[in-house]
């Protein structure tokens, strides 16, 4: 049987690789894919506390059917404004976005 | 049990006999069982999908009013053979500058995302890969996998004609995925499950008598999700050289071919699971496995038969005219057919079972006579705004 | 070392490996691309949890919609089709010590928690994960209220991102 903590150790060591995904990338996109590698990692500490946990409540993952949605509408508000940036400065990476208006 | 009544079964115990009497462990010997049965049922598909080259062939060119192929074997049968190994043996081409590894996954991942459907396919009650309780929503997933290796195929192509292709039928099916899932969820809500050997043993009346239109919707929207005409932009050879497969040659377009026809084919067998009660024929089915499984072929190549002819009668829709047709028309219709049918259902679910049929019924006909009424008022607008002198046709005549 | 544990390592391993793929690649299109590699070893993940319906769903959304709009945004933000120049921050080694700072805060955290090593207890059977977890998002005293939010935030979220994206032609 797997015990509990082999999946807790997985999802830290997931949200550890997110997270320097976001703290280390140019690429506005790709400062995305860390926050979704991040957001991937406590769907699943949620999923196993629900299954290791008490099967009946069904907390954990309606946890994380609300984590999908979340996330589902970060992505899309957060890419759209990537686009729409892009449109009017011609460039996406972070360090270049840094006036508010000129 | 005998080979009449449970041929699978039977076919895995002997086996798991013979392994044990060569002295496997159990768990190899289950995995080596389930993975001839997995080899078993894709060469049995891709077979087939051999024979729907044929079966295409010979119907499009009965609608053309010509005989099709007939040189090689009896009525053209060997034809389907020599395409394959002429597709066999053509040169292999990768485009200069295409990314190697994602080009030349794309093909792999197209053909596996329509095998992977069969694996919850029930061709009898005791023949299936797998009795999933969430089918439904899997035939969606195995969709999603199939519109990434569209776009895979397309960026890699390093072409921008791939490239305009690949994002112009990913627009097309990811919009029409929405009107399918909410017409696959009125089987769902009438079954009471989502598994597909649910929905078949639920259905002592066809679902397509309790909601026509839901059926229709659906073939639509498979249609579409199908890529083929009247929504083959992909194909589209006036206006886009070929789309998202132009710099394919040989087997990996084979690939492709074999998985669009093979779709198809599937796509029937779903419509047939979903409306048409499956391996269900007034009982016949109980006469053992094996005629359940030819009904459900049977009624799968009806569906099949379907996309064909609308794809040979119908001509090509623009492509922002398909999605409008999909984000304003089908999307809210579908909906407001689900909330109908979920209303009506639990309003009428304890009545006795003619009750229950006439109701929806009755439902699906005035939804579509509220349809009806108002693409002849959009028609009518439309031709006063095209033609302003021309007599448009009042309504209610 | 039975065979569901084999599984979860060979998850495992693919899953960190390609997280790893992600935040380092040059090649943003590879980088989306291992997203999916990831994202899929995940749904497996859940599948070995039992949570069937999460699997399923977790192809249809992450890797069906939002992967997808990845590669698209890839594709829409670029000047050229490669990339070009280090796609690293230079102080990325110290973002390194941070993760890696984080991931031993988390697991010493975890050491001191005396349910850790637990074993998952058994399925009734009969048990009916779908339907407990439809009648669960939809129950007065459970979580309908969270649900129907979640649809109001998804609406917002609709409305946002086509104004924002929006052109006028």
């Amino acid at each position: 049987m797997i015990p509990l903590s082999w999946f807790l150790i997985l999802s830290a060591g997931l949200f550890s690789i997110g997270l320097f995904g976001v703290l280390s990338r140019k690429n506005a996109i790709a400062i995305l894919l860390g926050v979704e590698l991040m957001l991937n990692a406590v769907n699943i500490n949620l999923v196993s506390f629900w299954r290791y946990g008490n099967i009946a409540d069904m907390a954990g993952q309606v946890f994380a059917i609300i984590v999908f949605a979340v996330a589902a509408a970060e992505v899309a508000v957060g890419l759209a404004l990537v686009i729409s940036v892009y449109r009017q400065r011609r460039t996406v990476i972070a360090d270049d976005l840094d006036m508010m208006k000129w | 049990m005998n080979l009449w009544a449970d041929p699978v079964n039977l076919a895995a115990r002997w086996m798991a006999g013979l392994l044990d009497g060569w002295g496997t462990p159990a768990w190899l010997s289950t995995l080596l069982i389930q993975l001839v049965g997995v080899v078993l049922l894709v060469s049995v598909m891709m077979v087939v999908d051999i024979l729907l080259v044929w079966v295409e062939r010979k119907v499009v060119a009965r609608f053309q009013d010509r005989l099709g192929p007939n040189r090689l074997g009896p009525f053209g049968i060997i034809q389907p053979f020599a395409d394959i190994i002429k597709l066999l043996i053509k040169e292999d081409i990768t485009p200069h500058g295409a990314d190697r590894v994602i080009y030349n996954l794309a093909p792999i991942l197209s053909l596996m995302s329509v095998l992977l459907l069969w694996a919850i396919v029930p061709l009898a009650p005791v023949i299936f890969g797998v009795d999933l309780n969430v089918g439904a929503l899997y035939i969606i997933a195995t969709g999603a996998i199939g519109t990434l290796a569209i776009i895979m195929a397309g960026w890699a192509s390093n072409n921008k004609y791939a490239l305009i292709g690949a994002f112009r039928q990913v627009a097309v099916l990811v919009s029409f995925e929405v009107p399918m899932i909410a017409t696959m969820l009125i089987p769902t809500i009438l079954a009471g499950s989502m598994g597909m050997n649910a929905i078949i043993q639920a259905q002592d009346v066809w679902y397509v008598v309790l909601a026509p239109l839901a059926a229709i919707i659906f073939m639509i929207a498979a249609i579409a999700e199908l890529g083929r005409s009247p929504f083959d932009l992909n194909e589209a050879e006036s206006e886009i050289v070929a789309g998202f497969h132009i710099e394919y040659t040989g087997m990996k377009f084979g690939l492709f071919y074999a998985g669009e026809l093979l779709h198809a084919f599937t796509f029937g067998g779903f419509w047939a699971i979903l409306f048409f009660g499956g391996y269900r024929l007034f009982g016949l089915e109980q006469l053992g496995p094996l005629v359940a499984a030819v009904i459900l072929l049977g009624k799968a190549l009806f569906g099949y038969w379907i996309i064909m002819w609308v794809r040979y009668t119908m001509m090509r829709v623009r492509i922002d005219r398909m999605l409008a047709f999909s984000w304003k028309f089908l999307t809210p219709l579908a909906f407001a057919l689900l909330l109908a049918t979920a209303l009506v259902n639990t309003l009428l679910r304890d009545a006795s079972a003619l009750i229950h049929a006439g109701g929806m019924l009755l439902t699906n006909v005035v939804a579509g006579a509220i349809v009806v009424q108002i693409l002849r008022r959009f028609g009518n607008r439309e031709r006063a705004r095209i033609r302003p002198s021309a007599r448009s046709v009042p309504a209610g005549q | 070392m039975n065979g569901t544990q084999l599984v979860f390592l060979g998850v495992g391993a693919v899953i960190l490996i390609s997280a790893l793929l992600v935040v380092t690649t040059r090649n943003l299109i590879h980088a989306a691309l291992w997203l999916i590699v990831t994202l899929f070893g995940v749904a497996i993940l859940y599948a070995l949890l039992n949570a069937g319906f999460l699997a399923v769903v977790q192809v249809v959304i992450y890797i069906g919609a939002i992967a997808i709009l990845f590669i698209f945004a890839v594709m829409l933000t670029r000047k050229e089709l490669r990339d070009r120049g280090p796609q690293l921050n230079p102080a990325w080694w110290l973002s390194a010590i941070v993760a890696a700072l984080t991931f031993g805060g988390l697991v010493w955290m975890l050491q001191g928690w005396s349910g850790l090593t637990r074993s998952a207890g058994e399925i009734p059977p009969g048990f009916d994960a779908v339907g407990a977890l439809g009648n669960a998002l939809i129950a007065p005293n459970a979580f309908v209220l969270p649900f129907e939010v979640a649809s109001v935030l998804l609406l917002a979220a609709l409305i946002g991102a086509v104004y924002v994206a929006f052109t006028r032609k």
